[in-house]
């Protein structure tokens, strides 16, 4: 749907994602997306990774054409956790993947 | 309070250590999932350790996160070396921060992390001086029930 590159985790796409979560704030992804969740994020430094990692995310995808940087992409391939590149913007992502049926995470309060 | 532990380890974090922020959480999430913990415990704890290295990464020179394991909760500490804070209560608000843009650039400093961290756990708890640094102790309790957040 979004023609994206994958830089870690091609053998692990096979994957039922549940919802997605989009933002560029960490603290905002910690304190609400779900465990199982897309993110969907323009952040390409290591808190990207590490957030997807304690809060138990799916996979990440990367906005706008942005490199991971090495620490982010090392990490992402040592926690086998997918990580994918798109040239599409955030909204464009997000509204690809809402129109293929994706639905956003539900805010607990 | 300070009953024997079963275990416990500490982890130093290094103050403006961007690259690197977010390790020891990693690496204490590797050591609860050992200790065969619910996976829910180790998902609080872990974004609420995030979070805690984060502010050390961001506002102190340094810190030690000590984990101790009880039978029934895991306790952190968090003591840093750094500025403290004046006014705890004014932190405590979610959108409260004295971050620069650079720490916004690596998604974090939106005045998030403390109530992310007291959302997360059933103990928490904030001591601080001025100019010597603060003290974080927060615990989950290992048999409650899935906290709602």
């Amino acid at each position: 749907v979004l023609t994206c590159e994958i830089l870690s985790g091609d053998d692990l796409l096979d994957l039922d994602i549940a919802c997605c979560f989009a933002a560029d704030l960490m603290s905002d992804v910690l304190a609400s997306a779900p465990n199982g969740a897309l993110l969907v994020t323009g952040l390409a430094s290591s808190q990207m990774v590490h957030t997807a990692e304690v809060a138990d995310l799916a996979a990440i995808v990367l906005v706008a054409g942005k490199r991971p940087e090495v620490e982010a992409l090392a990490f992402a391939r040592q926690r086998k956790l997918p990580l994918l590149l798109t040239g599409l913007s955030m909204f464009e992502v997000c509204s690809l993947l809402s129109q293929h049926g994706l639905r956003g995470a539900v805010r607990k309060e | 309070v300070d009953r024997d532990s079963l275990y416990r380890e500490s982890f130093p974090i290094k103050g403006d250590d961007f690259e690197r922020g977010g390790e020891v959480a990693t690496r204490v999430k590797g050591l609860l999932q050992q200790l065969g913990l619910p996976r829910d415990v180790i998902r609080r704890l872990s974004i609420a350790n995030f979070e805690a290295e984060m502010n050390v990464v961001m506002y102190a020179r340094e810190a030690t996160l000590e984990v101790l394991v009880f039978p029934d909760l895991i306790r952190v500490q968090v003591v840093d070396r750094g500025p403290g804070i004046a006014d705890i209560d004014w932190a405590m608000q979610e959108g409260h921060s004295t971050a620069t843009e650079a720490m916004r650039a690596r998604g974090f400093g939106a005045g998030l992390g403390l109530p992310n961290i007291q959302r997360n756990t059933d103990e928490f708890e904030v001591k601080s001086d001025v100019g010597v640094g603060t003290t974080l102790r927060y615990a989950v309790h290992t048999t409650s029930r899935p906290k709602e957040g």
